[in-house]
């Protein structure tokens, strides 16, 4: 019996031609997105805009600087990180290495985490003004500081837990991942030889897991750069003329202040250009912060790969 | 061959086990002579590892695990509620199926329980030293002390774990088909080791090799189906066993 001849199969044609061309499209949008903005954006820097700042000239592209935006969205996003490891950390501990993962309480609280990755972020910000500014702030200073206005009001560290908080997910997620990739043979090693599991944790698991914990603190970081809505009610000040010098300061933020330039401009045309400029701004920044973390990352997979010296 | 009339070490009476409902081994009672080696012998999941887990706690680590019976160790239970686990894993060291070396340096793999227990640095050198090679490990190791323990061989890993083992000075040593991952050659090496160290320490070893078993053991324990069918020297197991089912085991008329 002769062989049949080779049919052109269409549907599967087809659905590769589908798959491509929606791999294209996707390719296609952060092209155009980057693109556009670097060549907007471009056209805005100068060492005066990055470094200097905004006075009289806010809306104006020839007088604008974003150097407090800059230096507000970086100390958000330290405070945000010191805040948030080692909650997040101690968490995944918890969870991973304590929990029965059967048991009831720890369903409820993988519940609890998975519905705070869901929460729309806007909500976080009120829920900061109300416990942290108001409630925890407000407390602060009736009890230390007689009653006067020192933290009870919008301010850097609360805008950095509200945003502690937003992150917190993303955070335990990943550690609890890097725990569980960590071989249970190591586990058993450290304990069959009378450590402890507190010793087993600190010294075996725990530097194991810490590029893991790291990857969770990149992610972070490139959420917590970019939120708006969190620190709106928090922390993020319309204008300021100063650098925030405390942590019960207000602070200027690159996201805000996209927010501020867009809807604020009483000449949006004379704005655009300012627009880019900042949004080009915080993404390199962004960039930077990510390519920070993935070094130091590299560098302690590569000293975990050699010997310890 | 000595026989079985000394002074045991550990004495196991009226052992039961379970993880979850299941019921992983039946009234075990057996007695571990010290300075030995003894080989537990039978068929994939007949509770020989089980047993072996029994002696140093590691099943504690297992939430669903329920267990009965009385195992003593120098006439002490280590079952009592008073034990320290701790302290009692110092005693009853543990070597692994799959060699599992910390992602550290060699020496630092075989100072770790040292560290742990609080050596002085000086004394550190030294134990890592003796211990290594006790464990035939020293002459290949001892210019690359500070390299990663990832960087060894198979054979090497799993010598490095007994050196790591040996190193806070145990009284029983505990090992879980060491041989099982290894080529021969490394296997060789490592039953040789084995016949060396029982001058020091009292070694139980979980084998599906019979050969080895009859190669590194005084005595053997064949396990079937969580039971301990039959217990007496490994010359009279591999030679004359008493029981049909232990003597269909060895000659390989099943397993």
């Amino acid at each position: 019996m002769p062989l049949r001849r080779k049919q052109t199969d269409w549907q599967s044609l087809g659905f590769t031609a589908a798959t491509g061309l929606m791999t294209a499209s996707i390719v296609a949008m952060v092209v155009i997105i980057l693109g556009s903005l670097a060549w907007n954006g471009a056209a805005q820097m100068s060492l005066r805009f990055i470094f200097g700042g905004t006075k009289e000239g806010m809306f104006d592209a020839a007088q604008a600087g974003v150097f407090p935006m800059i230096f507000g969205t970086v100390a958000l996003v330290v405070l945000m990180t010191i805040c948030v490891l080692p909650v997040g950390v101690i968490t995944a501990v918890y969870l991973s290495e304590y929990a029965r993962s059967t048991s009831a309480v720890t369903r409820v609280i993988r519940g609890a985490i998975n519905n705070l990755a869901g929460v729309p972020s806007i909500v976080f910000g009120l829920f900061g003004l109300g416990f942290f500014v108001q409630f925890l702030g407000g407390g602060i200073d009736k009890l230390f500081c007689g009653g006067e206005l020192h933290y009870g009001k919008p301010a850097l560290v609360w805008a950095a837990a509200t945003m502690a908080v937003l992150t917190l997910p993303v955070v335990i997620v990943a550690t609890e991942e890097a725990l569980r990739a960590v071989p249970k043979g190591l586990r058993e090693a450290s304990m069959a030889l009378g450590a402890t599991r507190l010793e087993t944790i600190l010294k075996i698991v725990l530097p194991q897991a810490l590029p893991g914990v790291i990857t969770g603190a990149i992610l972070a970081v490139g959420r917590g750069a970019g939120e708006v809505a969190p620190i709106m009610f928090t922390g993020a000040a319309y204008y300021l003329a100063h650098l925030p010098s405390h942590l019960s300061d207000q602070f200027m933020n690159l996201g805000y202040h996209v927010f501020v330039l867009s809807t604020q401009s009483p000449d949006i045309e004379r704005t655009k250009p300012i627009l880019f400029g900042t949004v080009l701004v915080l993404l390199v920044l962004t960039f930077l912060l990510n390519s920070a973390g993935v070094i130091v990352r590299s560098r302690i997979r590569a000293r975990a790969r050699q010997a310890h010296g | 061959m000595d026989n079985t009339n000394g002074k045991p070490i550990v004495e196991i009476s009226g052992l039961n086990f379970w993880y979850g409902p299941k019921q992983a081994l039946f009234d075990i009672n057996l007695a571990i002579q010290p300075n030995r080696t003894t080989a537990f012998i039978g068929p994939s999941g007949c509770g020989k590892s089980t047993l072996l887990r029994c002696l140093n706690r590691m099943n504690d680590l297992n939430d669903e695990q329920r267990i009965e019976g009385t195992i003593t160790m120098h006439g002490m239970n280590i079952r009592h509620p008073d034990v320290d686990v701790i302290e009692l894993r110092k005693r009853v060291g543990m070597v692994f199926q799959k060699s599992n070396p910390f992602p550290k340096s060699i020496f630092d793999n075989v100072a770790y329980g040292l560290r742990i227990q609080g050596s002085k640095k000086n004394h550190l050198e030294e134990r890592v030293e003796s211990s290594l090679r006790r464990a035939a490990l020293w002459e290949e190791v001892k210019d690359r002390l500070q390299e990663s323990a990832l960087s060894l061989s198979g054979g090497q890993q799993q010598r490095l774990c007994i050196a790591r083992t040996i190193a806070v000075e145990p009284d029983v040593v505990l090992m879980d088909e060491p041989c099982s991952a290894l080529d021969p050659t490394a296997t060789a090496k490592i039953e040789e080791l084995i016949q060396d160290l029982k001058r020091y320490y009292t070694i139980i070893i979980v084998t599906h090799n019979m050969q080895q078993a009859t190669r590194c053991s005084d005595f053997t324990g064949f396990f079937y189906l969580g039971r301990l069918v039959e217990f007496d020297t490994t010359n009279r197991i591999f030679t004359n066993p008493a029981n049909k089912q232990t003597e269909d085991y060895i000659t390989g008329r099943f397993g």
